[in-house]
This record gives structure tokens, sequence and C-alpha cells, in this order.
């Protein structure tokens, strides 16, 4: 376990390597996830408030 | 009409995109986990270390398919961008716009990788050669793009502005593509699309294509759930979308 963390002395440049990907890649889909959420509410209020006013 | 334009027009039809998009995502998602967690595991764990680079071979699981899907996303939004400028079609500008952030985060990490292979293989994180150096104009297209589009007011110039440049920008592509023949350069040259095979051994081989599935798939899935927001944006006021939301 110990030798696959060390990656033959190569553990820094590995492990930044596929820690920087996940943690770009994985923020990506929570940012599109949550913009689509928003969008989802912004539509929802407004159709409240319309319905209010009429 | 034949199947073809049938579904071209289909396509273009933002209430059935939303509609398939939803089903497809889940499915989707499934796969591309299996394809990571395969990918991770036999690349990680089962493949030998490089008989010349050691472990630090293993960064190409990551760094490979990034660059590639740097490349294929910017013919993705050349390709979206003359649809939109030819047809007017809406969701051609919607998948364009959708998906620069995506492009301009692989080319961010096909560059971060790279610079943490280099350092260690060929003793420099950085060297101004023609395969960096047009990756990194890549990366500037994709920011162009997105700044361009948030500085124009206008949703139809702004789109018509933004298809001008991915247009313009796709020359790029075959440039970053074939640098590493045309040119002198640190950078090794063609691992996998080479006319002769790929010349990479089995047990390395399927991971680095599993990871590649999997980034070909992480790509559609998000550039669907940012294209849903964006679409829900445009077409907030359209009766479909009061009836989705009503409906919830």
């Amino acid at each position: 376990m110990a030798e696959f963390f060390h990656m033959g002395g190569y553990a820094f440049y590995v492990w930044t390597s596929f820690g920087l990907t996940a943690f770009l890649l994985a923020g990506l889909v929570v940012w599109a996830s949550q913009a689509h959420k928003r969008e989802l509410a912004r539509i929802s209020r407004r159709l409240r408030r319309e319905k209010r006013s009429v | 009409m034949n199947i073809f334009t049938k579904w071209f027009h289909r396509l273009g039809s933002p209430p059935w995109f939303y509609r398939v998009s939803g089903k497809l995502i889940p499915w989707m998602s499934l796969l591309c986990a299996a394809l990571i967690i395969y990918g991770l595991y036999a690349g990680l764990v089962v493949a030998p270390p490089d008989y010349q680079q050691g472990d630090s071979f293993r960064i190409i699981y990551i760094h490979v398919p990034a660059a590639l899907l740097s490349m294929f996303i910017y013919v993705v939004m050349a390709v979206a961008g003359g649809i939109s400028l030819i047809w007017r079609m809406k969701m051609a500008d919607v998948v364009l716009i959708s998906s620069a952030p995506i492009g301009a985060v692989f080319t961010v990490i096909a560059l971060a990788t790279g610079s943490l292979w280099g350092k260690p293989m060929w003793g420099t994180w950085w060297t101004w050669d023609a395969r960096l150096t047009s990756e990194l104009l890549l990366l500037f297209l994709y920011l162009g793009i997105i700044a361009l589009h948030n500085a124009v007011e206008d949703r139809q110039s702004a789109a018509r502005a933004v298809s001008v440049l991915a247009l313009v920008g796709v020359v790029n592509i075959p440039i970053i593509h074939y640098s590493v023949v045309w040119w002198n350069t640190l950078h090794q040259g063609a691992t996998i699309m080479r006319l002769d095979g790929p010349a990479i051994d089995e047990s390395m081989r399927w991971p680095l294509f599993a990871m590649i599935a999997a980034f070909y798939l992480y790509y559609f899935i998000v550039l669907m759930l940012r294209a849903r927001g964006e679409v829900l944006n445009r077409e907030s006021r359209s009766r479909w979308v009061r009836e989705l939301v009503a409906g919830d």
C-alpha cells in the first residue's frame, strides 16, 4: 500500500496531477448542476409572482 | 423529410433536447463512473511501471485524454459555430457557449499535467516549443470566446461573434496535432493515433482507452447539464418551460 502511494518516487507529480484533475472535473459538474437548479428556482419564483398579480 | 433532416430538426428543438438529455444523463453517468473506476484501477494498480519513465508514466491516463478532449471540444464548437452562422439554429449556439468552459478546463488539465510530467522527465516545467505553445494558445482561444460572449450584450450579436472566433481559431487544432511532426520538440510523437497502430503495450493501453472513453462521456454529460440550464434561461417565457416548472 505504502509502495502504491510512493509511486516509485514520483508521488508528488502523479498525485498532484490526479488530484487537480479530480478537483476541476468535480467542480465543473457541481457548477453546472447548480446553474440548472438556480434557473429552475428563478423561473418558479417568477411564475408564483405572476400568479399572485393576476 | 428523410430521417437525417428529421433528427436535425429535433436536435434543434429545446423541449425535445431537455426531455431526452434528462433521461440520458443518469445512464451515461453510470457508464462514465464504471469506466473511470476500471481505468484508474487498471492504470494505477495493475499496469506495470514504464521501463524508462517508471511510475511517472501513469500521468498519461489523464494527460492524453484531457489533451484529446481539449481539441475535440474546440472542433465541436467550431462546427456548432458554423451551424449557428448558416442556419441560425438556437441549439448550436447553446452547444457552443456551454462547451467553452469545459474545453477550457480540459486545456488547463492538459497543460498542468503535462507540466507535472515534464518536470521529472524533461527536467523543466515549461518550454516554449510548438506543442506546448499551441496548446497554450488554445487556452487563450477558449478564454477569448468566453470573454467575448460575456462582453456582447445582444444575444444574437454575441452568438455571431463567438461563432466567427470559434471558426477562425480552429486552424490551431491541426497545428497542435502535427506540431510534434513539423517542429523539433521535447514532446514525444503520437502514441495512439499512428498509421501503424498504437505504440503502447496492452496492459497500459486498455486503461488508457477506458479513460479516453470516460472523458468523452464526461464532456457530453456536463455539456448536457450546462445546456439544460442555458436552455431554461433562454426559453423561460415559453409554454413548455412554464408547464415543466409548474408541473414540478
